[in-house]
């Protein structure tokens, strides 16, 4: 089926109009790569990229999620082939009952594993396991050369592609590392912490003891509670540690959507108000101090996914994430960037603070060891652009980068310094693709 | 492309010497680093001075040759302007004349310099820029019409006339763009004091450059397909489209 319209990122910015064609069997695949005109052609699965990163203005878009087939499954070794379509979601319902969990998993399950290979994802456990890319055994790249290679981590190109954003080539399947476990729950230690001194030493000090770790900040508060927040840490839960009435029901795995967001929101509802008050309610109602709370893993991991379209509430201007990496011992620099923010009252529900593990080889990957903060913030302050213009100065300045899966408005110029190993990336690509057959608004505007 | 925040990386001006344009170009690149602007026009001072103004807000600008009394300089000017990097994000058609109304509707020769400036020239380009963007998949089109087109006075209906050719011919295109994903923006400006009105004495709610740029930028922000400006413009103009002509034929304007 070919469709002619237009796509936007999960931010609901910068629309372009591509020829949208849904993914038929390998050989149609390759017909489609072979027949890209000269706006080229690219994967898109889910479209969960808050950006242009799934988007090919004037060229054709895959639509991968038709091919969404899990192909084998062994629980012995914890390996699953899948089809690049298939989303998280749906590896989660099915494998999670045979006591297998998704090796990253990160804020929602729709994304397609093509997406998260592309994007090179991670979560909360990227400090022990790393990103992604690190779980994916093997995978077939559809090249612009019309040959399909299947790739392994010896390869170079495998990780030009884990990372890549799409565009080495097209991936169709992949082999996945799955991770077991006895439960479908974790155990969950929750902490406020006053300030972000606080914080830091919390996470620095504990964090290497959990599996998962993450921290939510109140980027509206200032002076002495300034990055004020509450740390969540947790572990897979064994079969013993779940209450007994769990046990029998351990791997059960069921999340339920609770609301969709209505097609048609305002503008200006997420204001500076309404989002003190919704922060100050979410800070005051976690405890103190708790530990070994049994949490689902929807309620644990995806606890948007349970407002379908919630990226609506944002109106119709949309809204932008902006997510940073800083290497250990920039911390001034985070505090000063938190400072900006909320010096700005820019608002933003969702400030999530994250301490990253070692780095991974995909040369675009984004996680490099250090702290990540990610905020979404709303549209339509003309303060917007000067604001995150100097952010993106502080983080360069640091030795940061920013989340290429993210980004909606960075610039040529300042993607050089971010990724020092974008040349090398790039003689790859031109190895595979001279021609820049898959390409995205994204590689046009970054000049990848 | 424009980005999330509506930064543009590229922008194309078909006239490219108009102090509308080039205020709306600096309001639109306002604080940003790296903004390509090719300016299409007659090569000479008037084209180099623009070049040099916007060099001085440190924006990357080209120059292109075009004359919209010239035919056959459209579409190579589009072409170049196209082909010479990354996709445009905005084109703006601010080439016009004014004309002396006094001598176009007694002179043939004087009509259709207006006709062909004001008119045929802005329908071609129009219609090769809407192509090069269509292919593209995204960017937005203003088009610089004039409240002049909305009701023929008889002080300049020739020039309205055109303008209300060209204004119907961009508003129609702005239909057939959309399911591109191609804003296309008419602009209706009232008096504007520039080097296009130089001389002339000065309407009510005449207006700078600036503020006519800014509300373009707006407009491009809002997905807007018809702006005018002043704002107030539109409701002035309502109620003059309205009046019986006995009174609007006997108004100073």
């Amino acid at each position: 089926m070919d469709d002619h319209r237009a796509l936007q990122g999960w931010g609901r910015t910068s629309p372009s109009v591509a020829m949208v064609h849904s993914a038929g069997d390998d050989v149609e695949l390759v017909r489609l790569v072979a027949d890209a005109g000269p706006r080229g052609v690219l994967a898109r699965g889910l479209g969960s990229s808050y950006g242009d990163a799934a988007q090919n203005g004037g060229g054709v878009v895959v639509d991968m999620t038709s091919r969404d087939r899990v192909l084998s499954v062994d629980t012995g070794t914890a390996l699953v082939e899948v089809e690049s379509g298939v989303s998280l979601d749906q590896l989660m319902r099915l494998l999670l009952p045979l006591g297998l969990f998704v090796p990253v998993s990160p804020g929602t399950r729709q994304v397609t594993v093509g997406g998260a290979i592309a994007a090179d994802i991670h979560g909360k456990n990227h400090h022990v396991d790393g990103s992604f890319g690190r779980h994916v055994v093997s995978m077939d790249l559809l090249c612009a050369d019309g040959t399909i290679r299947t790739l392994t981590p010896e390869s170079e190109l495998f990780w030009a592609t884990v990372g890549g954003m799409g565009l080495t080539g097209l991936v169709v399947r992949a082999t996945l590392r799955m991770k077991k476990v006895e439960s479908a729950y974790c155990l969950v230690d929750t902490e406020r912490c006053v300030n972000l001194d606080d914080l830091l030493a919390r996470m620095t000090e504990g964090d290497h003891r959990y599996t998962y770790s993450v921290a939510w900040i109140d980027c509206l508060a200032s002076g002495a509670s300034l990055g004020r927040s509450v740390l969540t840490r947790g572990w897979p839960a064994t079969l013993e540690q779940l209450p007994r009435k769990l046990r029998d029901h351990a791997l059960d795995f069921h999340p339920r959507q609770l609301a969709v967001a209505p097609p048609v929101f305002p503008s200006g509802m997420l204001n500076r108000a309404t989002v003190a008050a919704f922060n100050e309610v979410w800070f005051r109602k976690a405890p103190r101090e708790r530990r070994g709370e049994v949490q689902s893993i929807a309620a644990f991991f995806h606890p948007l996914d349970a407002v379908s379209s919630w990226n609506r509430i944002y109106g119709p201007k949309g809204f932008l994430q902006y997510q940073f990496v800083v290497p250990f011992g920039a911390e001034d620099t985070l505090r000063r960037c938190i400072e900006m923010l909320s010096d700005a009252g820019q608002a933003s529900f969702l400030a999530v603070l994250k301490r990253f593990g070692a780095q991974g080889d995909g040369h675009l990957s984004f996680p490099t060891p250090g702290w990540t903060l990610a905020l979404d913030i709303p549209l339509g302050a003309p303060i917007l652009g000067g604001l995150l213009d100097r952010l993106d100065a502080e983080v360069i300045a640091a030795g940061g980068r920013e989340y290429l899966a993210k980004d909606s408005r960075l610039s040529a110029s300042e993607v050089a310094p971010m990724y020092p190993r974008l040349e090398q990336w790039r003689a790859i690509r031109k190895g595979v693709d001279p021609d820049g057959v898959f390409t995205s608004d994204l590689a046009r505007r970054l000049g990848l | 492309m424009k980005d999330a925040i509506g930064n543009v990386q590229r922008v194309l001006v078909l006239g490219g010497t108009s102090d509308i344009a080039l205020a709306t170009v600096a309001r639109l690149t306002a604080g940003r680093r790296s903004v390509q602007v090719t300016l299409a026009a007659r090569p000479g001072e008037r084209r180099s001075a623009a070049t040099a103004e916007l060099q001085s807000l440190s924006l990357q600008v080209s120059e292109v040759d075009f004359d919209a009394t010239d035919r056959s300089s459209y579409e190579k000017a589009v072409t170049l302007a196209f082909d010479d990097g990354g996709d445009i994000d905005v084109v703006i058609v601010a080439f016009g004349l004014l004309g002396d109304q006094a001598r176009a509707w007694r002179d043939v020769d004087a009509a259709l310099d207006l006709v062909q400036v004001n008119y045929a020239a802005a329908v071609a380009c129009g219609v090769l820029v809407g192509e090069r963007l269509r292919a593209q998949g995204h960017g937005a089109i203003v088009a610089m019409s004039s409240v002049a087109g909305e009701r023929p006075r008889k002080s300049n209906f020739v020039y309205g006339s055109t303008k209300a050719g060209m204004d119907s011919f961009y508003t129609g295109l702005g239909d057939a763009l959309a399911a591109d994903g191609i804003q296309v923006m008419v602009v209706r400006p009232g008096f504007v004091r520039s080097k296009m009105t130089e001389g002339l004495k000065a309407a009510p709610l005449s207006q700078t450059p600036e503020q006519v740029a800014d509300v373009i930028v707006a407009g491009l922000r809002d997905g807007r397909r018809t702006v005018w400006a002043p704002p107030a413009m539109r409701w002035v103009m309502l109620a003059l489209r309205h009046l019986p002509h006995p009174v609007f034929s006997r108004l100073p304007i």
